[in-house]
């Protein structure tokens, strides 16, 4: 693991009025690597995922993308961003366009591709998360499940080089969680570095690598699945993996699909 | 029956002449009125601290006072620092001023009713704010304010009567005109009431029409839930 760390965070810490939300955040995520982060509601999950692709500015602390210290003065922020793809869990797809308008829109407007190229890469990008034939319509007409899906393609459209999940199943019925959970399955088949903050064991427990457990605003503790599964070294880590197993049930481990 | 009709076809050059303006009168307020409501929004919702103040300011003013004041000051009151302005110039001032104000409002209204999950969506895909206003918010903002928008245009047509008041040969005046010619009045007021009538029916169906076209499926059930 000698190779450059696609993000790295030193010490990032984040205050809203007097509440510190962030209280020393480190953290290093290599190339492909698939990192899940839990942790209870309140805990600054979303302010992290936020602080890397700068939607929130931390107040102390460094973050690295690749070779770019993207918390050092006069950087481009919008540029920044376009190498970070966000997954929000609300969707927040553009409502007055299409499923593949969603997808273009930055393709035209911010990376300055034509039409016609938009349209192939867009159509691409709808393709690999199985909505080519929803293309045309409005976010509306779209199941929660695709919404989700189209917010994906949208993310994937700009060729990010790390995604950023926070709770994209956490607003669906339980029935529309597979698809999306298959599709996030698969990019992590082929290699895209992702965190996610999620409460779904199964796809933790299958799909990644390392699981972070964060509460009140520090990382309690991180290891390989098993290792916090099985053998958690914190009495808060047993507790809190004991009570969402119990209040999202078993049913819910079958919704990660299995590999394949 | 002969007399009236003899009557209409003495008058009606007039009223066409009175229609015209008021009309013009009508989509020159509007128009201006966007081209100031429309930044003023911006400004309110989006502008640092002194653009805010500047906008607010501007649109309590105007919101809070009568037209007619606002008209009278206009047209006689600003004379005395310099500016002189024709009827006409007045009355396009003081009404497009007014209407601005209020459209100001019913954009800013749409605008904060998008929600900040699209602008934040915008941005996370690296889009400039300026960008991001441009393509994401403003298309939304402008549907969802278009059934306010049009009561105000349909407004206008009658609003702008009031130009009668600094002799702007409008509709109304030119009523007055021929009711005092002609010794007559209840026939005359009464057809400038069904031209107004007729007025107000046309841009009720244009904006109508306009509001059919630019619907988007579900844009107002998806925003109905913020
Ligand atoms: N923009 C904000 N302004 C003020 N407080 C915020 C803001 N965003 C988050 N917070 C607060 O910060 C804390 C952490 O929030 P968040 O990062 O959303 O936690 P999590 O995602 O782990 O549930 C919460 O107490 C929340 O109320
Ligand atoms: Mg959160």
């Amino acid at each position: 693991m000698s190779k450059l760390p696609i993000v790295r965070i030193e010490n990032l810490h984040k205050k809203y009025g007097d509440t510190e939300v962030l209280k020393g955040i480190s953290l290093e995520v290599q190339e492909q690597e698939v990192v899940v982060i839990i942790g209870p509601s309140g805990t600054g999950k979303s302010t992290m995922l936020r602080c890397i692709n700068l939607l929130t500015i931390p107040d102390e602390g460094r973050i690295w993308l690749e070779d770019q210290e993207i918390t050092a003065p006069h950087t481009d922020v919008n540029k920044i961003r376009q190498r970070i793809g966000m997954v929000f869990q609300d969707f927040n797809l553009f409502n007055h366009l299409t499923a593949l308008g969603n997808v273009t829109i930055g393709l035209t407007k911010v990376l300055g591709m034509n039409k016609k190229e938009a349209h192939e890469k867009g159509m691409w990008e709808l393709e690999r998360v199985g909505l080519a034939d929803k293309a045309d319509l409005y976010p509306a007409q779209l199941s929660g499940g695709q919404k989700q899906r189209v917010a994906i393609a949208r993310a994937l459209g700009m060729d990010p080089h790390v995604m950023l999940f926070d709770e994209p199943t956490s607003a669906l019925d339980p029935e529309l969680i597979g698809e999306v959970l298959t599709v996030m399955q698969k990019l992590a088949r082929e290699g895209m570095t992702m965190l996610v903050v999620t409460h779904e064991m199964g796809f933790a427990r299958e799909v990644s690598d390392r699981i972070i457990f964060m509460e009140h605003g520090v990382i309690v503790e991180q290891g390989p699945p098993d290792q916090l599964f099985y053998a958690p070294k914190h009495n808060r880590t047993r507790e809190f993996l004991w009570k969402i197993t119990e209040l999202y049930g078993k049913d819910r481990d079958n919704a990660a699909p299995a590999s394949g | 029956m002969d007399e009236l009709i003899v009557f209409l076809q003495r008058v009606i050059p007039d009223f066409i002449e009175g229609t015209k303006i008021t009309l013009q009168l009508t989509v020159v307020a509007l128009a201006l009125g966007a081209a100031i409501g429309l930044p003023a929004a911006l400004a309110r919702v989006y502008g640092g601290k002194w653009l805010k103040k500047i906008a607010v300011a501007y649109i309590e003013l105007f919101r809070g006072t009568p037209l007619l004041v606002q008209l009278f000051v206009i047209y006689y009151g600003l004379p005395d620092v310099g500016i002189t302005l024709s009827r006409f110039g007045a009355a396009y001032l003081a009404l497009g001023l007014n209407s601005g104000a209020y459209q100001a409002e019913y954009f800013r209204g749409a605008i904060q009713a998008i929600g900040s999950g699209q602008m934040m969506a915008a941005r996370a895909i690296g889009m400039s704010q300026i960008k991001a206003i441009r393509y994401i918010i403003m298309p939304q903002a402008l549907r969802l304010a278009l059934p306010a928008w049009s009561n105000e245009a349909i407004a206008m047509v009658k609003y702008t009567a009031i130009v009668f008041l600094i002799a702007v040969p409008d509709l109304m005046t030119k009523a007055k005109l021929i009711a005092g010619r002609y010794f007559n009045p209840i026939p005359v007021y009464i057809t400038v009431a069904i031209i107004y009538i007729i007025l107000v029916a046309i841009a009720t169906v244009i904006m109508r029409t306009v509001e059919r076209k630019l619907e988007t499926p579900g844009l107002e059930l998806e925003t109905e839930r913020h």
